[in-house]
């Protein structure tokens, strides 16, 4: 770990900052949500506000060019993303994690630096290939490898889902070190657009999460063995990928639930305005999922705080133990489900109105999103993950 | 020697796929394939043969990482 300017930006400017964000998603982002998720098309007029804020930097460090927010700030971006539209969020956050893996573990390499300065001005757009054909979804195996002749390197994957492959910019594939390696000794490559072709396998047609437009690609790319990063992808997945996935991850969703109350509260409020004596179950109901959306609230932000803290210590040791990989899982398998909960919750409160699609208190949306959350890295995966884990862990 | 104790113990928990004896105390032992489930019976048959208990701070991939790191880790609790 290599860590550069990671305590963030004072508060008063992180509010402001915040503000503006809430001021995109209600003019920009929330406005195009409807057509996003019913055409499964890239959010672009979302992301290009994004942009203009400079937020695709909001990771990387101000002596690269970046703002410098920490992970706790980062997740609260993404929580306010997630109210406005949940796939919109989705790429943020899965932008940003490719970012805090090469600022993690790429910045004291000159490459990696100019690489991050070069994010930040252009505000270039992050992908990742980490899923293969013929794995499935667990990370730490790869088929495809690196193939190296004197400096410069070609790899082929066949990646059956890479998230708004088409419209990155750069590609963060995982692979095997070396033809020769075994399947767990693998790197992690940078490879940009003109360097890669995409290959169409496989369409996204889903219930949700429709505009992160996840399709399959068979890619082919080439580069220089310097655009490989330099830590062995099991450290960056540990310290960095893991961590910095599920926080932003359980971010958005909660933003996602948030909005959710936000509307079963309105709805509430109407109902009380039309008729005050109207028997008060709605409301009792409201007062139940609120606690709930509190419940995850704490967690979320709990967890995002405890990394800040580890990051802000360089305590590599801690983020290598079996526990706090347990505890980044229990956030993920506790907001995944959570957001079906409060979302569910909230579709009862808002009766026939939330069910319709073209009503103003529609929770469509939200609940076909909520329900990819715990199968995207599939909750039993890491259930079974933590049970073995769990055999190594004295104890709270 | 502790690092005997330690090799006979990854020879009978490890599964892995390489004979231990041909490993060098600093070989990447999950890239001959231990696996988190064997890393829990290695964990175990240590903590048994040198009545140890390993803290939750010192059990992660890099404790298990080699037989050099293992020994290491041994020794300091050992003491």
């Amino acid at each position: 770990m290599e860590l550069l300017n990671q305590t963030g930006i004072s508060q008063k400017a992180f509010d402001e900052l915040l503000q503006n964000v809430h001021k995109i998603g209600e003019e920009v982002i929330r406005p195009n949500a409807t057509d996003v998720d019913a055409k499964a098309r890239f959010p672009l007029e979302a992301i290009n506000a994004i942009k203009a804020m400079k937020l695709m930097g909001a990771y990387i460090p101000t002596e690269l060019g970046g703002m410098g927010l920490n992970i706790s700030q980062l997740a609260l971006i993404c929580e306010s993303l997630g109210q406005y539209c949940g796939s919109t969020a989705m790429i943020f956050a899965m932008h940003q994690i490719q970012v805090a893996c090469a600022v993690n573990h790429g910045s004291s390499n000159e490459h990696f630096r100019n690489y991050l300065k070069k994010v930040a001005s252009d505000q270039r757009l992050l992908a990742s290939a980490t899923t293969e054909m013929g794995i499935g979804g667990d990370l730490r195996q790869s088929i495809c490898a690196v193939e190296v002749v004197g400096e410069k390197f070609t790899l082929t994957k066949n990646a059956p889902v890479i998230s708004y492959g088409l419209q990155a910019d750069d590609l963060f594939i995982t692979s095997r070190r070396a033809p020769e390696s075994s399947a767990n000794d693998q790197v992690h490559v940078v490879v940009s657009k003109q360097d890669y072709d995409l290959e169409p396998t496989m369409s996204w047609d889903t219930m949700g999460f429709r505009g992160t437009c996840s399709e399959g690609f068979v890619v082919k790319s080439k580069g220089h063995i310097k655009q490989i990063i330099p830590a062995p992808f099991a450290d960056i997945l540990s310290q960095s990928m893991h961590p910095t996935s599920h926080i932003l991850w359980g971010s958005l969703w909660l933003g996602i639930a948030t909005d959710a109350v936000n509307m079963a509260r309105a709805f509430v409020r109407d109902m009380m305005k039309k008729n005050p004596n109207a028997p008060q179950t709605a409301a009792l109901r409201l007062a139940e999922v609120h606690s709930v959306l509190q419940l995850m609230r704490e967690n979320v932000h709990g967890c995002a705080n405890h990394y800040e803290q580890l990051l802000k210590e360089n305590n590599v040791e801690l983020l290598d133990t079996f526990s706090f990989s347990v505890k980044i899982n229990n956030l993920k398998i506790a907001s995944s489900s959570l957001i079906i909960d409060i979302v569910s919750r909230s579709l009862l409160i808002c009766g026939i109105a939330g069910y319709r699609n073209d009503s103003k208190y529609s929770l469509s949306r939200h609940l076909r999103d909520a329900y990819g959350a715990s199968l995207m890295v599939n909750n039993d995966r890491i259930m079974n993950h933590n049970a073995t884990l769990l055999h190594m862990h004295r104890g709270d | 020697m502790v690092v005997e104790k330690v090799r006979e113990i990854l020879l009978k928990t490890g599964r892995l796929s390489v004979p231990v004896e041909q490993l060098a105390d600093d070989s990447d032992l999950y890239i001959v394939g231990l696996t988190s489930l064997a890393t829990v019976g290695l964990m175990l048959a240590l903590e048994e043969e040198f009545d140890i208990e390993i803290p939750d701070a010192m059990l992660g991939r890099k404790t298990f990482a080699s037989i050099g790191s293992i020994v290491e880790v041994v020794q300091r609790l050992n003491r």
